[in-house]
C-alpha cells in the first residue's frame, strides 16, 4: 500500500512515498537521513525518538507515518540556528553538563523544547513531568533539569 | 597546591555540541555501502539437544544472501574459559544461545527469514539455581570442557581465595557478631544505544568492524583468533569505535552477535550490520552478575572489628564471561575496607540454564559492599555503637598496607565520613511520628587503574601541526562519561595549550595506540598520566629546537615591532644567550622566555614556531608517543593478594529516606555523597558520573530486577523493567568532593566512575532499617518485601 504524503519538515515542504506499515521515526531516519532522531526502544517507552509535530512532543516510533500529512513536524536538526549556532536549550544542555553518552539527547531537547514552547517558565515539578517519559541512563537527569531550568530563568530574565 | 590553567575548571565537553545537533554518529546511524543486515536465531529452550535445524525455507526465502548454522560455517570460540561458541552445534545450554543466522537485504526480510528457521530439539531437565545445580548428581550443563577433557560437576574451574590473620583468634576476640545472608539480581546495563556492530572483509580477508565495545585492543586480539579459526590465519581485524550510546561494562566482552557478523560478512562478501532491538537488548545481551553472600563479621567490646567471613556463591548461568571474575573484585571491599585483621573470603560459582553475566559499572564491588555495609549496620547496632562512629573506628588511614596488599597511598574515607554526617545532620533525632530514617555506606574501589591483565597500560600518540592544533591519538573509549574532556584538558594543561587547539581523534585500532579497554574507572587516570608523559617529551623536543629557531623568530619579531613603533627601544635583555632549552615556557600556546620582560615580540605562538621547524631545509614535524603503565601489580587471586591499583579512591553516600507503611513504598528525602577524588579534574563533569552513576544505584537498591522463570527473561521491556527516571530522582542531592591529591594520579586525581553507585543500596538499606527497624537482604527493595518484613516485626513484637 504506496501512498503519497507532503508534510512540512523543520520549516521546509518535503513530498514522500510512504508504504503503509511504516513509522514517522522510519521515513526521518531512512527516508530523510535524518539520523539524529534516535531509536532506543520502538515502544514508547524511551523516548529517545522524540520529534515535535504540530507543537507537541511525541515518540516517532509510534506515530504512523502516514498520519504527518500536512503536519509539521520538527526534529533535532531543525532546532539549529543560522550561523552553525546551537538554540538556546540546545547551548543550555552543553553548558550545563546535561550531555554524556549523549544517545538521548535529541529525543530529551525536543521534550523539553515543546515545554518551554509552551510553558516558558515552568517549575522544577513541571520540568520533572514533561521529562518522565525520556530514559537517560547517564546522567541521574540533575544537570538536565537544571538545562531546562536555565533556560526558563533566561527567558524569564528578558521578560 | 600547584596553580593549574584548565585543571578544575568548568569547560564544556568537546563532544557536547554535536551531540546536542544530533550529529554524534551511533552504530545504529553508520551504514556501507551493499551493506546486509543480520539477524539472529536463538533458542526456545533452556537446556535441550539440538536434534535437527531445517533452513532450507529460510535459504529460499527472496532477499536472504545467507543462513549460516554450526553445521555449515566453522566453529568460533568465545569467553576466557573458551566454553562457549559463535553458533550452537548439539546443545542449548540457556534461552539466548544462537542455533543460526541470517544475511538478507534488509532488516524485515532477515526477521523473516529467522522465522522460517526451524529447530528440533530434545528438552534436557533445567538447573536454575546454583544451589539446585551443585547437587550431587545433577544433570552436567557441560559436558566437558573447552578441551575436551570430560567433567563431572556443574561448578567452574575459577578459584577467587583470600586467608589473612587467624580467623578463629578473630572470632574468640569478637565479643559481638553480626551474621546475615543477602543477595544480589541480574540488572541489565540498559545502555540507550543497543549493541550492533558492522562486519566488513577487503579483498585481502583483512576484516574491519564497527565495534560498540570498550576494549577495541583486546577484541582485536580476540576477533584476529576468530579469523584463526575460520581458516584466515594471519589475517588483522581493525576496529573502529563509534559514538557508543553508552557502555557501563557491556562493551567489555566480544560478544556472539559480532563473531556472527563476521561470519556473515565473510560468507557474503558484503558488510553485514547486527544491530539489537531493545527486547533481544534485555534478553539476549548479558547483565549485571546477580550474587549470594554470607558474611559474619565480628568486633570488641569498643566497636573494633575483630574478623570478616565471608562465603560467596554466584550463579554463572550457562557460560563464562566477565561476570564469573566478580569475586575478583569482591576481595577488594572484603579486605581493604575498614581496618580488619583476621579475614577469609571465598567464591564458589555454578554453571546453570540462566542467562551467563558480564560487566557492569562496579564490577562485584555493589554485590559485596551490599553485603558488608548492611552487615557492618548490624554489627554496631549489635554492640551498641552509633553506625556512624562505628565505621570511623574503623575507618581506614593513608599510607597503610591492607591484608589484600594494597598501598594504600592517599586515603579521604574518614573526612568523606564526617561530611557526610555533618551534611546529614546524622546526630539530629529523626522526626517523630514520621516514619524516616538515615543511613549511610561507604566504599573503596581502585582508583589508579586495576591490573587484571598482563598489561594495564594506555598509550598515547600527540601529533603537532603547522597550526598548533595538537592531534590525539588515544586507545580509551569515550562512552559517554567524559573521557574526551579530561584528556583534552589534560593535554592542554600539561603541554601548554588552549584545550580548543586539542583534537582527539576517532578510535581505531590502525591509528591509535594499545589500550588495554576503558573498565575499572581507569580511563582519566590513565589517559592524563600518559598526557603528562606525552607533553613533557613534546615540550622537550620543542624547547631544544627553539634554542635556535626563537632567537631567529624573535629577531623578525622584534624588526616589525619597530617598524610599527618608531623610535621604540627594546628593554636590555640578550634572548639569543637566554634561549636556552631550561629556560622555555610555553602557555596557551605561546612559547616564550621565563623571566623576559613582557614584550609582546619576545613571546612566539605555538604554531609560527612549528613552521620555522617545518619549513626549512631537513625540517621537521614534530610528534610523540608514550604507553603509561601504573605501578600496580597483578594479583594473585586465587591467593587473595596483591596490590592492584596504584592508587584506591574511597567515599560515603548517605541517604534519608521515608517509608510509607501503609504501601511499603520508600521516598528518597535527600541524598549526600562525599568522594576522595584525589582532585576535581573536570567539575560538571565528575559531578555528572557521581549523579549517574547513583542514579543506578537507585534503581539497584529499589526495583531493578531482570526477572526470568525457569531461565528465560519475563520482562524485557521498559514497561516491565523500571529505570529511574526524572520523576524518580526529585530529590535534592548534596556533593562534596575530597581532594587528597595523591602522588599517582594526574594532577593528583584518582578514578571516580564507579563509585558513586557502590554504597548507593547499602546506604539506603541502613536508613529503611533506621525508619522502620526492618532489613530486606536480597536486592531490590521492592514494597512488597518491605510489607512482608513489617508483618513479620510486627508478629515477632506480638
Amino acid at each position: 500500500m504506496k501512498a503519497e504524503i507532503s508534510f512540512i519538515l523543520n520549516g521546509s515542504e518535503v513530498n514522500v512515498t510512504i508504504d503503509g506499515h511504516l513509522r514517522l521515526i522510519d521515513i526521518l531516519r531512512n527516508t530523510m537521513s535524518l539520523t539524529g532522531t534516535k531509536e532506543g526502544c520502538g515502544e514508547g517507552e524511551c523516548g529517545a525518538c522524540t520529534v515535535i509535530v504540530d507543537g507537541r512532543a511525541v515518540n516517532s516510533c509510534l506515530y504512523p507515518a502516514h498520519e504527518i500529512e500536512g503536519k509539521s513536524v520538527t526534529t533535532i536538526e531543525g532546532l539549529r540556528m543560522p550561523e552553525h549556532k546551537l538554540s538556546e536549550i540546545q547551548q543550555a544542555f552543553v553548558d550545563n553538563g546535561a550531555i554524556q553518552c549523549g544517545f538521548c539527547t535529541p529525543g530529551m531537547i525536543m521534550s523539553a523544547k515543546a515545554l518551554l514552547d509552551s510553558n516558558p517558565n515552568p517549575s522544577d515539578e513541571e520540568i520533572r513531568d514533561a521529562l518522565q517519559g525520556n530514559l537517560c541512563r547517564c546522567t541521574g537527569y540533575v544537570q538536565i533539569v537544571e538545562a531546562v531550568k536555565s533556560v526558563a530563568g533566561q527567558i524569564m530574565g528578558k521578560k | 597546591m600547584k596553580n593549574f590553567h584548565y585543571i578544575g575548571k568548568e569547560t564544556p565537553r568537546p563532544d557536547a555540541p554535536d551531540k546536542a545537533a544530533g550529529k554524534a554518529l551511533y552504530i545504529h546511524d553508520l551504514e556501507r555501502p551493499g551493506m546486509l543486515y543480520g539477524k539472529i536465531k536463538f533458542s526456545n529452550h533452556p537446556h535441550a539437544r539440538i536434534k535437527h535445524i531445517d533452513a532450507s525455507k529460510a535459504e529460499r526465502l527472496n532477499g536472504v544472501r545467507a543462513v549460516i548454522t554450526a553445521n555449515n560455517s566453522p566453529e568460533v570460540r568465545l569467553g576466557f574459559l573458551g566454553d562457549n561458541v559463535a553458533l550452537k552445534k548439539d546443545k542449548v545450554r540457556q534461552y539466548r544461545d544462537e542455533i543460526a543466522a541470517v544475511a538478507a537485504i534488509d532488516p524485515d526480510t532477515a526477521e523473516e527469514a529467522v522465522e522460517l528457521i526451524k529447530v528440533e530439539y530434545e528438552p534436557l531437565p533445567g538447573l536454575f539455581s546454583p544451589q539446585e545445580a551443585m547437587k550431587k548428581g545433577s544433570p552436567l550443563i557441560h559436558e566437558t570442557d573447552a578441551q575436551g577433557r570430560p567433567r563431572t560437576d556443574n561448578l567452574v574451574p575459577l578459584r577467587y581465595r583470600h586467608q589473612s590473620g587467624d580467623l578463629d583468634a578473630g572470632k574468640r576476640a569478637a565479643k559481638y557478631v553480626a551474621e546475615g545472608e543477602f543477595s544480589t539480581p541480574r540488572v541489565q546495563q540498559c545502555c540507550m544505544g543497543t549493541a550492533g556492530c558492522i562486519a566488513e572483509f577487503d579483498m585481502n580477508s583483512n576484516l574491519t568492524i564497527w565495534a560498540k565495545t570498550q576494549i577495541p585492543f583486546l577484541a582485536q586480539r580476540d576477533f584476529n583468533r576468530a579469523l584463526s579459526d575460520m581458516g584466515l590465519r594471519d589475517k588483522n581485524t581493525r576496529i573502529i569505535v563509534p559514538a557508543l550510546g553508552g557502555g557501563f561494562g557491556t562493551g567489555l566482552d566480544t560478544h556472539a552477535y559480532e563473531y556472527i557478523a563476521i561470519l556473515l560478512a565473510y560468507k557474503t562478501g558484503r558488510p553485514v550490520k547486527i544491530v539489537y532491538a531493545r527486547d533481544e537488548e534485555f534478553a539476549y545481551l548479558s547483565p549485571r552478575q546477580s550474587s549470594i553472600t554470607k558474611i559474619t563479621q565480628g568486633c570488641d567490646q569498643n566497636g573494633r572489628l575483630t574478623f570478616r567471613e565471608v562465603e560467596v556463591l554466584q550463579d554463572n548461568g550457562a557460560y563464562t564471561s566477565w561476570g564469573a571474575t566478580y569475586p575478583s573484585v569482591m576481595m577488594m571491599p572484603a579486605t581493604s575496607l575498614y581496618r580488619v585483621s583476621n579475614i577469609y573470603f571465598n567464591a564458589k560459582l555454578v554453571y546453570t540454564n540462566n542467562t551467563f553475566c558480564q560487566a557492569m559499572r562496579g564490577y562485584g564491588n555493589p554485590e559485596h559492599t551490599w553485603a558488608l555495609e548492611s552487615n557492618s549496620d548490624e554489627l554496631a547496632r549489635e554492640a551498641g555503637v552509633d553506625p556512624y562512629e562505628f565505621r570511623i573506628i574503623n575507618c581506614n588511614k593513608p599510607k597503610e598496607t591492607t591484608p589484600m596488599g594494597f598501598k594504600v597511598s592517599t586515603c579521604g574515607l574518614k573526612e568523606c565520613l564526617q561530611t557526610v554526617a555533618k551534611k546529614l545532620d546524622w546526630k539530629k533525632q529523626n522526626k517523630k511520628g514520621k516514619c524516616r530514617g538515615k543511613g549511610m555506606a561507604s566504599l573503596v574501589h581502585v582508583g589508579g587503574g586495576g591490573r587484571i591483565y598482563r598489561s594495564d597500560a594506555s598509550g598515547l600518540i600527540l601529533k603537532l601541526d603547522d597550526f598548533g592544533n595538537v592531534n590525539a591519538y588515544h586507545g580509551g573509549v569515550e562512552m559517554g562519561q567524559g573521557l574526551h574532556s579530561v584528556l583534552t584538558l589534560g593535554i592542554a594543561e600539561a603541554l601548554g595549550v588552549r584545550p580548543d587547539k586539542v583534537f582527539i581523534n576517532p578510535l581505531d585500532t590502525s591509528t591509535c595506540p594499545w589500550d588495554v579497554g576503558t573498565h575499572a574507572s581507569r580511563g582519566a587516570f590513565m589517559a592524563c598520566n600518559a598526557a603528562i608523559l606525552a607533553a613533557n617529551k613534546l615540550r622537550g623536543k620543542i624547547f631544544k629546537l627553539a634554542e635556535e629557531l626563537f632567537p631567529q623568530e624573535a629577531e623578525k619579531n622584534l624588526k616589525k615591532y619597530r617598524k610599527k613603533n618608531p623610535g621604540y627601544k627594546p628593554p636590555a635583555f640578550d634572548f639569543v644567550k637566554e634561549a636556552k632549552k631550561e629556560r622555555f615556557d610555553l602557555k596557551d600556546g605561546s612559547i616564550f622566555i621565563k623571566g623576559a620582560p613582557p614584550e609582546p615580540w619576545l613571546s612566539l605562538d605555538l604554531g609560527r614556531l612549528l613552521r620555522a621547524i617545518h619549513f626549512r631545509t631537513q625540517g621537521q614535524m614534530l610528534a610523540t608517543e608514550v604507553f603509561y603503565d601504573p605501578p600496580n601489580e597483578l594479583p594473585d587471586f586465587a591467593k587473595g593478594f596483591g596490590n592492584i591499583s596504584a592508587t584506591y579512591a574511597y567515599g560515603t553516600q548517605g541517604a534519608e529516606v521515608e517509608v510509607d507503611t501503609e504501601t511499603g513504598e520508600v521516598k528518597i528525602l535527600r541524598m549526600v555523597a562525599a568522594h576522595d577524588v584525589g582532585k576535581v579534574l573536570n567539575p560538571r563533569a565528575l559531578k555528572g558520573q557521581i549523579y549517574g552513576a547513583l542514579a543506578q544505584g537507585i534503581g539497584y537498591a529499589l526495583y531493578e530486577e531482570l526477572q526470568s522463570e525457569k531461565g528465560k527473561i519475563v520482562n524485557p521491556n521498559f514497561r516491565d523493567y523500571k529505570i529511574p527516571t526524572a520523576q524518580e530522582m526529585n530529590f535534592p542531592i548534596d556533593l562534596e568532593f575530597i581532594e587528597t591529591n595523591d602522588s599517582f594520579g594526574p594532577f593528583g586525581a584518582k578514578g571516580v566512575a564507579e563509585p558513586g553507585l557502590v554504597p548507593t543500596a547499602p546506604a539506603i538499606a541502613n536508613a529503611i532499617y533506621d525508619a522502620v527497624g526492618i532489613r530486606v537482604r536480597d536486592l531490590p527493595i521492592t514494597p512488597e518485601k518491605i510489607l512482608s518484613a513489617l508483618k513479620k516485626l510486627k508478629a515477632s513484637k506480638g
